[in-house]
Parts: C-alpha cells; sequence; structure tokens
C-alpha cells in the first residue's frame, strides 16, 4: 500500500474515532447519570451490567432467528445455521447472567465489608480483559462457526457442547478472571468485616468456580463428559446460583425494605440447606439415560422433587418479608422484579422442573420441547429477573437516590415492560409446553423416537402452530426487552424527590 | 421468653447447612467414583470400542421391562476389523468431529443438546438407513454433502454442509455405531430398529 493511501486510512479511523467519541458524549449528556454518585466498586459494577444489558440483547435476537428456522428452514440456511443462532442465544445467556452476578457481588461489596475493594485496580483490568475475550469469541462463533475434528477446534473455536461451547483458551482465561474476581471478594471481606452473608457468599463463589473446571476436559467417552458437564450445568443453576441469588436477594430485601439482618441470615441459612441438600443428590435427574447405572432412578427421582422445597421458602420470604414491611419502598420496579423472582423460580424450576423429574415421566419428555419449555421459564424465573431487579436498585442510586415509588412519573414504562417480558415469557413457555407434550406422545411413546418418528411430531399440525406461537410471544418479550432498556435509562430523570432512607425494623 | 427456640436460631441453621451441604457432597463423591468405574469403556454399560466390529441390536426385553442394547456376531464397519486401539482413535475422531462441528446445538445425544433435529442415541439402528446393505454408505454420503442426499420427511428441514471429509464421517460412524451399544436404562422407548421385523 502506499503511503498517501495509508494516511488516508487513518484519517478515515481518526474522523471515526472522533464521531463516535462524539456519539458517547451526546449519549451521556442525555442520560444525565453522575457518576459521582457511585462508589469505586459501583462504577466497576455498572460496566458489568451494561455489558450484562447488551448480551441479553443479543441472546433475545438470536433466539429471534433460531425460533423463524423452526419455521422457515431455509432462513440464514448454511450463513447462520441453527446451531449457530442456538448457540449464541444459550452461550450469550450464560455470560450475561453470570457478567450480572459479578456486578451485583462488586456492588454491594463495599457496604457489606465496611471498607474499600482490595485489589479493585486488578478488577479492572480482569473486566476488560473478560470483555475483549467474550468479544473475540462471539466473532469467531459467527465468522468461523466450525472446525474440522481436531483438537485445535476445540481449543480456538468451539468445545461443541451445550451451554459451555466457549473454546479452551477462553476457558483458562474465564478460570483467571474468577481467580481475580475471588481475590476481589475475599480480600476485601478479610481487610473489613465478616458476615453471615459474606461466609455464604465466599463457599458458594469457589464451589462456581471450581466446578466450572470440571467441564474444560475432553473425552472419547459421551457417558463420561456428560457426567461432568452435568456437574456443571446442574450443579450451577440447580445449588450454586440458587445460593448466590439468594445472597444477592437476602442483601436487596435488607436495603430495600430494611429486614432484620438475623432474620435474613437465618433464612439464608435455611435455604443453603435446604438447596443444597436436594440439589447436590438431584444431579441424578440427569442420570437416568446416559449409561450410568440404574441407582441413580432413585436417588436423582427422589432428591430432585425435593428441590421445590426451597423455592417454597424463597417465595415466604420474599412474599413475608414484603408484607411486613406493607410494600413501602421508595423502588417500585426493583419490588416488583423481587417478587417476579419468587414466583418465576417457583413455578419455572419448582413447577415446570417436578413436573418432568421422575425418570417414569422422564423417559417421554426427556430432549423434546418440554425441556426447552422448563429450561425458558427456570432461567428467566430465577435469573433474568434478579439480575433486572438490581439494574433498577443500581440505577436509581446512580441517579442520586431519587423516588422510584407511587407516583412517578413515566411509571408506565417500567410497568409495561414487566408485563410484556413476563408475558412474552410465560407465553413462550406455554407454547413449547404443548410442543412437548405432543412429541412425548407421538415421537417418544408412540414412534419410538426414530428418526421418521421424531419429523412425524413436528410436522404435526399442533406442533407447527406452537412454534408460530412461541415466535409470537418472542416479539412480545422482544419489546419488552426495548421498553426495559428505554425505562432503565429515562427512569429517575428529573426526579427532585429523595428515596426515604431504609432503615432497620 | 426471650430465649430463641432452636428453629429460629441462626447458628443451629449455620450448623446444619454447613453438615448437609458436606454430607450430600460426600455421598456425591463416592457414588461418582462408583459411576464412573460402572461406565468406563469396556464395562458392562459401555462396551470397548471394539465393539463396532460387532452386531448390534436394541431389543425389548420382556422381564427387565425396557429395551437393552444386544451385541451379536462379528459385523465389520467399512468391511475391516478393528484391533480396541484401532477403533478408540477412529471412535475418537468421530466424537471430536461432532464437537468441533456443533452437532449438539442442533441434535440430542443421549437425549441432550437441542431439539432441531432426531436423537442421535441410536441413529446407528434407525430404519431410516433403508437396510443394513446401504447403510454405511448412505451414511457416508449423507454426512459428507447432507445438502444433496437431505431425507427431511415433509419437514423441509435440511442438514447444513458442515464440510465433513470421508474419514471424518467414518468417524463419526464408528461413533454412533458404538454410542448405540451404551446401555441407557431403556431411553429411548419403544424404539424399533433396522433390525427388527416388519
Ligand atoms: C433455576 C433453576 C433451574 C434452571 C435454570 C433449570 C434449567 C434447565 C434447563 C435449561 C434444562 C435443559 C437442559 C438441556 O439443555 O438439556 C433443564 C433440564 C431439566 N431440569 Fe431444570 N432447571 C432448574 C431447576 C430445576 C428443578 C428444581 C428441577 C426439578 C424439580 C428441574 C428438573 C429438570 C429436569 C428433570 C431436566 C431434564 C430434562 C430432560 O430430561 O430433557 N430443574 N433444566
Ligand atoms: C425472544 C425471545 C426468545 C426466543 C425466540 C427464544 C428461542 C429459543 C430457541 C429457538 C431455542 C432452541 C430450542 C431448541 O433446541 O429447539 C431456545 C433455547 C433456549 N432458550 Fe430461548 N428464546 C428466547 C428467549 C429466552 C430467554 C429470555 C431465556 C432465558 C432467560 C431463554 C433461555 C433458553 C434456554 C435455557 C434454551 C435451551 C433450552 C434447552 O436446551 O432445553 N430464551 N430459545
Ligand atoms: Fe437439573
Amino acid at each position: 500500500m502506499n503511503t498517501s493511501g495509508l494516511n488516508g486510512l487513518m484519517q478515515n479511523a481518526a474522523a471515526l474515532g472522533e464521531k463516535s467519541r462524539a456519539c458517547l458524549n451526546d449519549f451521556k449528556a442525555w442520560v444525565q447519570l453522575d457518576s459521582t454518585n457511585l462508589s469505586d466498586g459501583q462504577q466497576l459494577a455498572v460496566k458489568y451490567f451494561t455489558v450484562a444489558v447488551i448480551l441479553f440483547f443479543a441472546q433475545i435476537l438470536f433466539g429471534l432467528l433460531a425460533a423463524t428456522q423452526f419455521i422457515y428452514p431455509s432462513f440464514l440456511y448454511e450463513i447462520l445455521d441453527f446451531n449457530v443462532n442456538r448457540m449464541i442465544h444459550i452461550n450469550a445467556m450464560i455470560v450475561w447472567m453470570l457478567y450480572g452476578f459479578i456486578g451485583c457481588v462488586y456492588w454491594f461489596l463495599e457496604d457489606e465489608s465496611g471498607t474499600e475493594i482490595v485489589g479493585l485496580k486488578l478488577g479492572n483490568i480482569a473486566f476488560w480483559v473478560l470483555t475483549v475475550a467474550v468479544t473475540v469469541v462471539v466473532l469467531v462463533y459467527l465468522l468461523v462457526q466450525i472446525g474440522p475434528g481436531k483438537d485445535s477446534s476445540l481449543w480456538f473455536i468451539n468445545e461443541g457442547r451445550e451451554y459451555i461451547e466457549a473454546p479452551r483458551w477462553a476457558d483458562i482465561g474465564i478460570v483467571v478472571v474468577m481467580l481475580i474476581f475471588f481475590y476481589n471478594v475475599v480480600a476485601t471481606f478479610s481487610k473489613g468485616k465478616w458476615s453471615g452473608i459474606a461466609g455464604v457468599l465466599t463457599l458458594d463463589l469457589v464451589a462456581l468456580a471450581g466446578l466450572y473446571v470440571a467441564g474444560m476436559f475432553y473425552m472419547t467417552n459421551i457417558t463420561h463428559e456428560q457426567y461432568w458437564w452435568w456437574w456443571v450445568i446442574h450443579l450451577w443453576v440447580e445449588a450454586t446460583w440458587e445460593v448466590l441469588v439468594g445472597v444477592i436477594m437476602a442483601w436487596s430485601l435488607m436495603k430495600l425494605l430494611g429486614v432484620r439482618r438475623k432474620i435474613i441470615q437465618t433464612w439464608l441459612y435455611i435455604e443453603v440447606a435446604l438447596m443444597f441438600g436436594s440439589g447436590i443428590l438431584g444431579l441424578g435427574h440427569h442420570y437416568f439415560w446416559i449409561g450410568t447405572p440404574e441407582y441413580w432412578l432413585t436417588i436423582g427421582g427422589f432428591f430432585s422433587a425435593l428441590e421445590p422445597i426451597p423455592l417454597v421458602a424463597m417465595v415466604v420470604h420474599a412474599v413475608y418479608d414484603s408484607g411486613t414491611h406493607a410494600f413501602k419502598n421508595g423502588n417500585h420496579p426493583a419490588l416488583a422484579w423481587i417478587i417476579a423472582q419468587a414466583f418465576g423460580n417457583f413455578f419455572g424450576a419448582g413447577v415446570w422442573g417436578f413436573m418432568h423429574t421422575l425418570p417414569q415421566i422422564n423417559l417421554y419428555t426427556h430432549g423434546t420441547q418440554w425441556s426447552a419449555s422448563h429450561g425458558h421459564l427456570a432461567f428467566f424465573g430465577a435469573y433474568a429477573t434478579i439480575n433486572i431487579a438490581f439494574f433498577y436498585l443500581a440505577i436509581q442510586h446512580w441517579r442520586g437516590d431519587v423516588w422510584m415509588g407511587g407516583g412517578s412519573q413515566n411509571a408506565w414504562r417500567w410497568k409495561w415492560a414487566l408485563g410484556l417480558l413476563n408475558g412474552g415469557v410465560l407465553g413462550m413457555t406455554i407454547a413449547l409446553l404443548i410442543a412437548g407434550y405432543e412429541q412425548s406422545f407421538i415421537e417418544r411413546a408412540v414412534e419410538g423416537s426414530t428418526w421418521g418418528g421424531y419429523f412425524t411430531a413436528q410436522n404435526h399440525p399442533s406442533f407447527q402452530s406452537a412454534m408460530v406461537w412461541r415466535l409470537f410471544f418472542g416479539g412480545m418479550t422482544f419489546a419488552g426487552f426495548i421498553l426495559l432498556v428505554w425505562d432503565l435509562l429515562t427512569i429517575g430523570k428529573g426526579e427532585t424527590r429523595k428515596a426515604p432512607e431504609v432503615v432497620e425494623t | 421468653m426471650d430465649e430463641t427456640p432452636l428453629w429460629a436460631s441462626e447458628s443451629f441453621w449455620k450448623k446444619t447447612a454447613i453438615w448437609v451441604t458436606a454430607g450430600s457432597f460426600l455421598v456425591l463423591v463416592v457414588l461418582t467414583f462408583d459411576s464412573l468405574s460402572k461406565t468406563s469403556a469396556g464395562s458392562k454399560r459401555v462396551p470397548a470400542y471394539a465393539v463396532i466390529n460387532k452386531k448390534i441390536d436394541y431389543q425389548y426385553d420382556k422381564e427387565l421391562h425396557k429395551s437393552m442394547p444386544v451385541i451379536g456376531e462379528n459385523e465389520f464397519l467399512f468391511g475391516k476389523e478393528y484391533s480396541e486401539e484401532e477403533a478408540l482413535q477412529l471412535v475418537d475422531l468421530g466424537k471430536k468431529t461432532t464437537q468441533a462441528k456443533n452437532c449438539m446445538n442442533c441434535h440430542t445425544l443421549l437425549g441432550n443438546g437441542a431439539y432441531y433435529a432426531p436423537d442421535l442415541t441410536k441413529a446407528w439402528l434407525d430404519k431410516g438407513w433403508i437396510s443394513k446393505d446401504i447403510r454405511e454408505d448412505m451414511m457416508v454420503k449423507f454426512l459428507m454433502d447432507p445438502e444433496k442426499n437431505a431425507r427431511t420427511f415433509g419437514s423441509n428441514r435440511k442438514m447444513p454442509n458442515l464440510k465433513i471429509t470421508e474419514q471424518e464421517a467414518k468417524g463419526i460412524i464408528a461413533f454412533l455405531k458404538w454410542m448405540s451399544s451404551i446401555d441407557t436404562n431403556g431411553f429411548p422407548y419403544n424404539f424399533k430398529t433396522i433390525e427388527a421385523e416388519e
């Protein structure tokens, strides 16, 4: 390339950089968020939240593409195939939720420990490293997609294992970043003060990060491979994530309603006992049909059937605490999403999970849209909701603790976002449930799960119309998401009333 | 009454939480050792890779009330007898290819994965391959060019071309044949194989 061409290119790049900076400044002027309201840890937290929301958008977008392909199979065929869209859909989900959780912890770390965060600079670097890595991983998913059947593909493209598809190099990066995060948490509590919440959080993070390592290895023996794969997936969502949410919820209820610490922590221990007591051995409900011994039918069936109990306890906890405080608080959207979490978790994980967890039923529902129905309501109900609730807590503080209770301006926005998102996901869940029942009967029971039987079920009118309804409600979810983002960016703008100080009662 | 009753005591529940968690985890670790040893390749439930040299079927066992894999006489794959070592290599290539091509985000394997395409647990035994004489050949051709050799059963849903080489296709077929011999406690139920009489 000659020098004048290069110069021109550099000028263009500089102009582009200038322009995007101007855009960003305009945006900042428009949102009017004052970062001096945030502590150092909270400034890092909102970075995590921002990326979480962007990945949430990616999740929904690629979910819509995949759902469209069920109806028009030639849509984006051999450009962005179903497996690529679906991989990004569920991988973006896992990553945005983890970003959200990490953000929550950075948010309350100083408050809970009573001191400033130790090693915050390193924590900031870790955020950028992780974010660059995630970007590269997604670009490779989109542009390279697949590789030859060699180790190098698993190292650099994708590991081809549902939910934890990230290639090996990224796995190692994620572990390093988690270690830094963990160091921030432990060192800060050690410098400041420990509490019941701090103790549960720390031990839970050890388990959460340790489990990830169980999913990093390649094995020829598919029975062994799936055995360990479920350690990550199940022991995350039905044990360690559930407890992490318990911790975040405990802190939020204390701040939002002023519930007494002693009550909160006692509840937290009860929840841990019930959740780990049922969830750890409940892992067995994934060991019915992968080649593992028959005793798992009994153990998995029994313990997983107990898993709804802690979820009932969590509903009682949240509703009782809100009730005794007469729902009086200065942040209605956050409280509404917390209540949505309690019920979403109970129905999505507890009820929908229970319905197909006994082996006698799971023999027919296993690997059908039934699982997808449960997966949507559970992940949304348990984990998307709590993150959204926390986004509202964070934005309130960022605005300078303004009033977000009754009689706020433009309250229709958060109410409609709440309604559309919950209604959309519930609608998709019901559509998938109908499809799942139809598949269980026709494909599994009558046709014996053959290739032909599979398509007999897929071509059935009730299945086909369920796919249309799913897309329709997916659109509704998308609309809710857009409204949610708009609301988060604008809520409390121009509000002059302050939220009342919350005191322990 | 200012005594806190036991059921409302923070320290009681703290101890309970620790003991319940530790106890459950310990039981899981013990069961894990047992399960892994009972499912290593070459065990009763998960046959050695050289099982690809044998005829495999899946039949309903009236006494057990479930279908069980049935391993029969020699029935070589691609007309060749593999040693255990060679079989391992071929199955390994196949398994790795299924991961590198991201099969699991359309299909289910042992019932886990995505629901856009048929379950592969017993794909080797599927009647969709019409007859045993042409099965191997059909599978290789299908995997290498699924678009041209598509069988959509009236759904219009076609597997994309994943640039699978002939060697990789053979590996995948060996992997599928081996997987169909795993004892999966009767999942899938009521599956009629390519061997079954009409
Ligand atoms: C918030 C907690 C939970 C989340 C996020 C969740 C999510 C999921 C997801 C995504 C799957 C599908 C996995 C796949 O792709 O193969 C799944 C499977 C399953 N879940 Fe849950 N789950 C939760 C709690 C529960 C509970 C409490 C139960 C039981 C009471 C349960 C029972 C099951 C069963 C039996 C399956 C296997 C489905 C099959 O055989 O295909 N889940 N879960
Ligand atoms: C616009 C909204 C959405 C659409 C159109 C959509 C669509 C889809 C599609 C097509 C699949 C693949 C299912 C299959 O393999 O057959 C899927 C899987 C999945 N989606 Fe969504 N999705 C949406 C939103 C969400 C949300 C909000 C969540 C959770 C927060 C979620 C969680 C999941 C999970 C966990 C799976 C894997 C389920 C399993 O393997 O059993 N999705 N989604
Ligand atoms: Fe589970």
